[in-house]
């Protein structure tokens, strides 16, 4: 069924009674061309551009719990493209050009919302290396603006520019950046790769990955053997495990990153804002809640929540930048567990085992690159070597010292 | 999450700087780059039990072994770092 306004007045009409499962629910078949194991965003639009892009449909995606029950649904809901190295920036710009035509293309209201993405700068040396960045950014074709303080108040009322400490000097803002209702994004991925025909299994976890003469040829499944040609890993947080099966070991530690919603309240914030001093970025959901997060909690974690004294920072630099947050509650918090790369940037490329694709190290930047992480990782599973806008996310880029660092601090697992 | 400091006693993880895997041998200089790729950038990442190193430095400024499940955050044992096997 296509979703339009016609069909919702044609409904009216019967009571709503025409509305069907977004996906059907199959049993797994015992062979597939392609099997994707992580049914999360990334994994729902590899099958779905695999189907769309490459003609492949003979696709099953296995989630071993539910779909939206991880990443997808954890995060801040926070698109943009504000990257200086080369690869960063024109790889998440695709991301961001899909999004911005996401919801037609999938048939899907995902809430697509280009409020713009406000960085913080507090003193001179931020302000420069902010204005470094949005140059680098507008030679490659994105926007970006460079706000004194002037322009900041005026958009930011709220926000305590003299800080005392931290007084607000300016902004890099990405006006095309924004947010996107993130359970629709796995809802919508999901419905548009099953109306293509690919199979989406839920409660199915992969358990092993059948290997003869270094090529693959299935996964063992708690619902049974599966034969697959080629197997595209998107399991996050959970990548070292799923790769370990296929005996590889990543440059990869899961941490757990919290995220928060407050209660509801009155069009407060209409951009997202990042404070520069602290690890701080907030929104506000179109249901009034502020959603905001700050950084990881620092340890090896697969637990899906955290602890106490992150919370507590994360208030802090919440009160720090908006002093009327301090009167709101928070109504509810949760932590998803982020695959940590040791140069903060993504793997998306092929393994030493043939017929073996892997998509992990997203750090906790891995929502907004949903849609090109998809297409490129598709590519490379269909093509069988990546795409220009994916070739240096290779996995051997840390044996061969081609890293990505965007921060420029060297392996650690927490960059982002 | 508390972490039960063999000097100071169970304290706050606040109190405490996580570094990463205990156990974890640095390679000689003239190793092969095989070697110093795995010590840099490789990790078993466990889920489950996990042998890790935490330091103490608004305490007692002790290193710590701690072993942790992963999965549950549940501390099963904690001893100073000199008394472990396999220091790094």
């Amino acid at each position: 069924m296509r979703y339009s306004v016609f069909a919702l007045l044609r409904g009216a009409l019967t009571g709503q009674k025409h509305w069907t499962p977004a996906w059907r629910n199959p049993e797994p078949k015992r062979a597939y061309d392609t099997v994707i194991v992580g049914g999360g965003g990334h994994g729902l639009a590899t099958a779905y551009y695999l189907a769309k892009e490459h003609g492949i449909t003979d696709v099953a995606v296995l989630e071993k719990s539910w779909i939206g029950s991880g990443n997808v649904g954890r995060n801040t809901t926070i698109i943009r493209s504000n990257y200086l190295l080369p690869a960063n920036t024109q790889f998440y710009e695709k991301s961001l050009q899909l999004w911005e035509g996401l919801e037609q293309d999938i048939n899907f209201n995902a809430m697509v919302s280009q409020r713009g993405v406000l960085n913080l700068y507090h003193s001179d040396a931020q302000r420069d290396a902010y204005a470094r960045r949005g140059n680098a950014m507008r030679l490659a074709g994105v926007d970006a603006e460079l706000l004194d303080a002037a322009a900041v108040r005026a958009m930011l009322p709220g926000l305590d520019m003299d800080n005392a400490r931290f007084p607000v000097m300016g902004g890099l803002l990405q006006r095309r950046g924004g947010t996107v209702r993130h359970d629709a994004v796995a809802w919508g991925y999901a419905r548009a790769a099953d109306r293509r025909g690919v199979d989406i299994v839920e409660n199915c976890e992969v358990t092993g990955i059948d290997i003869v003469q270094g090529r693959v040829t299935g996964v063992q499944t708690t619902r049974g053997a599966i034969r697959a040609r080629r197997i595209g890993l998107a399991a996050a947080g959970n990548s070292s495990r799923v790769a370990a099966l296929a005996g590889l070991r990543l440059p990869i530690e899961s941490h757990v990153l919290q995220a928060f919603v407050s209660e509801g309240i009155k069009p407060v914030l209409d951009t997202v804002v990042t404070f520069g001093a602290g690890h701080f970025y907030v929104s506000q959901s179109d249901k009034g809640g502020l959603v905001f997060g700050g950084d990881i909690d620092g340890y090896n974690s697969y637990a899906q929540r955290g602890s106490l004294p992150v919370v507590e920072e994360v208030m802090e630099c919440a009160v720090a930048l908006f002093p009327a947050f301090s009167r709101l509650r928070y109504l509810r918090q949760w932590g998803g567990i982020m695959d940590m790369s040791m140069d903060g940037s993504p793997i998306i490329g092929t393994t030493p085992i043939e017929g073996l694709f892997l998509n992990c190290g997203w750090c906790y930047g891995g929502f907004k690159a949903t849609p090109a992480s998809g297409w490129c990782f598709a590519h490379t599973i269909a093509t069988g070597a990546p795409h220009p806008l994916n070739a240096a996310f290779t996995l051997d880029r840390f044996r061969t010292g081609a890293v990505i660092d965007e921060k420029g601090a060297g392996a650690t697992p927490n960059l982002h | 999450m508390r972490i039960p400091c063999p000097l100071c006693g169970a304290r706050g993880n606040e109190e405490f700087t996580y570094l990463g895997p205990a156990g974890v041998a640095r390679p000689a200089p003239e190793a092969p780059d095989d070697a110093w790729h795995a010590y840099l950038h490789e990790r078993v990442n466990p889920a489950g039990q996990h042998r890790e190193l935490w330091w103490h430095g608004q305490g007692c400024r002790a290193w710590i072994v701690v072993t942790r499940d992963t999965r549950t955050h549940r501390i099963e044992a904690a001893t100073l770092a000199r008394d472990a096997e396999a220091r790094p």
